[in-house]
This record gives structure tokens, sequence and C-alpha cells, in this order.
């Protein structure tokens, strides 16, 4: 799977983004920094609610809900999903 | 209390910690019955005060609320924050949790860019445990540079260990002075958590995890709404139904008793208006009450402890966040119960 540049709201479920940037509401990124969610950090996205906002991401081993708008914010390099990857390294 | 020939002012530990680590466990744990809640003064910020003692020794502990930085952003934080940085505790006891140690560490390492007067308690040390997650305390004593103590406050395990390390006054030499912004002290605090962690195998990410699964199932289109309603609509349930027979027997026996009363009363030639005030009015009051709202609060509230402790609310919180955001509010406040 192709490595491309993706906002964190984009990407699948299952999928993993590298960050690069964290734009958006100033409140909201000294947040996502303060949880973790800094740059190069990994993040995995591992499932949405049953109305499809907010969704559940994976950051630096805890799991924590992101609206839609604040995980648009994030801007990174798209991962291709773990078992991919793993097949990849095999 | 000591006599006061033998009064020296005890030891302040101030309990800090990301939200949620068990702070508030060991807090208990530490004081029993010994402790009391106010406020911070000028603050409406509440906060529990308490006092440890085992054999001769005792000290103060203080139960900050729960932060994530130093960089305050709300009123609990900027309390949490001012004491820490005041010069009044004697100690920082850092809880954190073993299960999210690289998120937790970044607390740690701002709170040692400040002062070194701090120990690391590593609690839910259990809980890490069952996720496969190994975490070598030894390590993080050496990289950071002060005591760290293991625990598993809700099993009772460790503790004895803590208060050990709480009763002696620490100097700690070597303790790590973080320096640089937010990013490089997560970038650091990820380094030393992974140094410390062995056998790891990442349970979290691995969507055939069986927490995952359950996960998924409770947020899924299909099953989130629904189970949500069965399961609330069964706690409701059980409370009404439950509640009725231990009603009616409270109710039975506490009538019994006024009877009873009001026969003494009269014996004892007790005026129409005293017996009027206390047994019709001020016993009998309390006796609906009682019998009325306590079965019902019995049965509620362990209930609602068990979904608590499943850790089912949050899941609540995210599957009706969607709906409380139209009504400009949050899924946090489905649980304001």
């Amino acid at each position: 799977m192709m490595n491309e540049k993706s906002e964190l709201d984009r990407i699948s479920v299952g999928e993993s983004l590298i960050v690069e940037h964290i734009g958006g509401e100033s409140e909201m990124c000294r947040r996502l920094e303060d949880l973790g969610l800094t740059v190069g950090t990994e993040v995995t996205c591992l499932m949405t609610s049953p109305l499809g906002d907010p969704r559940a991401y994976e950051i630096r081993g805890a799991i924590i809900a992101l609206r839609q708008r604040d995980a648009a914010g994030v801007v990174g390099m798209r991962q291709s999903r773990g078992e991919d990857r793993d097949e990849a390294e095999r | 209390m000591k006599r006061s020939d033998e009064h020296t002012v005890s030891r302040l530990i101030a309990l800090a910690g990301n939200p949620n680590v068990g702070k508030s466990t060991l807090f208990n744990a530490l004081t029993g019955m010994r402790q009391h809640t106010g406020n911070w003064s000028g603050k409406t910020v509440g906060c529990a005060m308490g006092e440890c003692r085992r054999g001769k020794n005792s000290f103060r502990v203080v139960d900050l609320p729960g932060t994530y930085s130093l960089e305050a952003r709300s009123e609990e934080e900027r309390a949490a924050r001012d004491f820490i940085c005041s010069d009044t505790p004697d100690l920082i006891a850092v809880v954190c949790d073993a299960t999210c140690l690289p998120r937790n560490l970044i607390l740690v390492l701002q709170i040692l860019s400040v002062t070194s007067k701090v120990a690391l308690c590593v609690n839910l040390m259990d809980e890490a445990e069952k996720k496969g997650i190994c975490v070598d305390l030894s390590v993080l004593e050496r990289a950071l540079g002060v005591p760290v103590v293991g625990l598993s406050a809700a099993r009772n395990r460790g503790i004895d260990e803590v208060v050990t390390l709480l009763e002696t006054p620490v100097d700690n030499p070597r303790a790590l002075r973080p320096e640089g912004d937010a990013a490089a002290l997560a970038e650091l605090a990820e380094r030393i958590a992974k140094d410390a962690i062995t056998n790891q195998m990442n349970k979290e990410k691995d969507p055939a995890c069986r927490d995952r699964v359950i996960d998924r199932v409770i947020t899924s289109k299909r099953w989130g709404f629904p189970l949500m309603l069965l399961l609330l609509a069964a706690v409701l349930w059980l409370t009404m139904v439950g509640a009725n027979l231990p009603s009616k027997l409270l109710s039975n026996g506490l009538f019994w008793l006024e009877a009873r009363l009001l026969d003494w009363m009269a014996a004892v030639g007790a005026p129409h208006w005293l017996t009027g005030a206390l047994i019709l009015g001020v016993y009998r009051t309390v006796a609906w009450v009682v019998a009325v709202m306590l079965p019902p609060m019995a049965i509620f509230f362990p209930l609602f402890t068990i979904l608590e402790d499943l850790g089912y609310l949050p899941r609540v919180a995210f599957n009706l966040d969607r709906c409380f955001a139209r009504c400009d509010a949050c899924g946090k406040q489905a649980l304001t119960m």
C-alpha cells in the first residue's frame, strides 16, 4: 500500500498515521500534545462510534476518542495496514 | 495525634498524576477513614486531604486533581500545578498507569523539571500483566533518578512499600532534570518507557484482542445503541423491581416501630405537640424516606459502579457524543447522573 500524506480523520479503521503536523485551534493542539500526540508519533484508528463521529485512536498505548473536526487538523504519512506491513517485513 | 512534646510537623505528600490512574484508590488505601474533602482556597476545585499512619510514623497526604500536563488548562489542573510548583509539599508522589507509561511519563518529566522531590508509584501493575506488559521498575529508577515503587492499589498490593517510600525523607541527587519543549519531553518519555517495558505484546492495537472485539460490538452501528438501551433499561428495571421487597419490609418494620413509639409516648404522658413533632413529624418523615429511597439507591449505585468498573461508561459517552454535540453538549454529560 502506498504511503501518502493524509489527515487523521480520513484514514480507515485499522490504518496508522505518523504525525507530521498538528493544525487547528491552539487549545486543542496543546491538549493533543499533552495526550502524547506529537510530531513523529504513530496513531492508529481503532474504531468508530455508531454515528460515525467520534472515532477512537490508539496514541502511545492509550485509546483516545477524537472528534472528526479535531482529527482533521492532524496531518501525517499514512502507513500501510498492520498486517500488510508484517507481510512485507517477512 | 501525637502529644505536643513529641510533635514534629508531619511530612506533606502530594499525590499527582494523570486522571484515572488510581490516585484516589491509593489515597483511600493510605488514609482510610482519616481523610476529609474540602476546597482549594479561592477555587471551586475540591481537594482531599488525609493522614497516613503506620506505627509511630505519620504523614499528611493531599490528593491532587488529575492532570495530563503542568500546562494547566482547567481550574483543576491549575490547582494541581500551583501546588506542585509551590514549595509546600515535602514530596510529590506521581502515580502512573503501568499500561500507559509513555503518556504518563510526560507529566513525570514535567514535574522533574520543576523539582527533584519526586517519587514514582507505578499503579495498575496487575492490569499491565494481563495485557502482557512487563515494566522493569529498576530501569525507570535508573533513568529518572528517583525512587520507584510498583503497586496495584485496587488489589491492595504494594501499599506497604509505598508507605515506606513516602515515610522516609528523600533526597534525589541523581534526579533527572529534563529540559525542552513538549515534543522533546514526549520523545524522552517514549524512550524511557520503551527501555523500561519488556516483553510487551502490544495487545491494544491487536484487533483480535478480546477487549477490542468487545469494543467493536459495543460501538458498532448495528449493536451499539440497542445494547446500550438494553443495558440501561436492565439497570433501571432491576432497581425498581429489586427494590420492591426491601422497601416493603422496611416500611412495615419502621411503621410497626412508629406505633410502638406512639404507645410509649402516650404511656409516658408526653404532651400531644411533642408526640406530633417528634414521632408523627420527624420519625415518620425519616421512615418514609428511608423505606422508599434506601433500597433503590442500595441497588442502583452498586449496579452503576459495576458498569463503571467494567469500563462501559466511557463507551456510552463515545456512542452518544454526536447526539449531545447537536445540543452543544458533549458525550460525557450522559454520565452526569
